[in-house]
């Protein structure tokens, strides 16, 4: 098998559903919808995390999110993003798996700011409730390898440690740990939360992560378009770079020319 | 005769008439707010009230609703 083709059968699946791009992408924080679908075309993505809100009442006609995101072209991931509880957690997903039949959700459920950091303890609980209740739940959680099994073993169908707190774009900050919680789950892991810029995208692909989950990196770039592509590119080559295997990390010069042969 | 209803609707209170030939349904508030069935959901006093069940779930007053969709989010 040549590389292309190698590349072309390089899918992943979640809860018996298969896709082929590695990046998952949010639809929030963007300019406005136009700017929304064209980012998520141009970043690849399959796969979109969506929120769950009230109607605005005073405005029933205004333009929604189906119109610009296409949930036939899109498999909508509906989040938790603003619930505290498990109770909130599960009211929330239910709505969304109302209104679009979904069963595959992201919980998070979060601490307050300014670290927004994941709740685990909230997400234990709300985790128990959606999967008695039916939803297949990739689950947002703590670099906590300890955590990300118990989450396994519960049911979760992947496993999303932050790299970084949500938005901040500080990159991935902990990549020893987050390998070692690879070692820990066979579900998919992807690193959710925390990536910046494009060379964050491949330094988690290259760690071995399944795919990669972001919003603003994309959304708060200067052009949103743009960065959509790069993220698109930096997926795929991390991920390729890590089937490829990289070279041992040598303490010392190794020359590329040989030493033999020099004119004297 | 013509009935109103109060409903406690996304946390404000709102006052609804009925139709003519008897109580409203989700589907007639829905149809009254203009909002297209597809593209929401609605939890009537913390339950899911399935879209299949929409012309059939009457409200009475009292009754707290929430109608929501998908927005951008991460």
């Amino acid at each position: 098998m040549d590389g292309m083709t190698a590349a072309a059968d390089d899918t992943w699946t979640v809860a018996g559903r298969t896709f082929r791009s590695r990046l998952i992408v949010g639809t929030g924080r963007y300019k406005d919808l136009e700017e929304t679908g064209a980012a998520i075309e141009a970043s690849g993505a399959e796969i979109v995390t969506v929120a769950v809100r009230r109607v605005n009442l005073s405005d029933a006609k205004a333009p929604m999110l189906q119109d610009y995101v296409d949930p036939k072209k899109y498999t909508y991931l509906p989040n938790t993003a603003g619930c505290f509880t498990a109770n909130e957690a599960v009211r929330t997903l239910r709505l969304a798996r109302e209104a679009g039949g979904w069963n595959l959700v992201k919980l998070e459920v979060l601490g307050p700011p300014p670290l927004l950091y994941p709740d685990m303890q909230g997400t234990f609980e709300a985790a128990e409730a959606l999967i008695k209740d039916g939803f297949e739940v990739m689950v947002y959680c703590a670099d906590d390898p300890l955590a990300a099994k118990r989450l396994e073993d519960m049911g979760c169908v992947a496993i999303m440690p932050l790299g970084a707190p949500i938005g901040s774009g500080l990159g991935v900050q902990n990549p020893a740990i987050l390998s070692m919680m690879m070692e820990q789950v066979k579900v998919p892991f992807l690193v959710d939360a925390g990536v910046g810029t494009a060379s964050d995208a491949a330094i988690a692909m290259e760690l071995g992560c399944t795919a990669v989950l972001l919003n603003s990196a994309i959304a708060h770039a200067k052009d949103p378009i743009l960065m959509a592509k790069a993220m698109k590119h930096a997926v795929e080559a991390g991920r390729l770079a890590y089937r490829a295997g990289r070279m041992p990390r040598r303490m010392g010069a190794d020359p590329s020319s040989p030493l033999t042969g020099l004119i004297r | 005769m013509q009935s109103s209803v109060t409903l406690t609707l996304n946390g404000e209170s709102r006052v609804f008439d009925g139709p003519a030939d008897g109580p409203l349904s989700v589907a007639g508030l829905l149809q009254t707010l203009g909002l297209d069935t597809r593209k929401v959901a609605v939890e009537r006093n913390e339950e899911i009230v399935p879209r299949s069940r929409y012309a059939e779930t009457w409200l009475a007053s009292g009754d707290r609703l929430e109608i929501v969709h998908f927005i951008g989010g991460g």
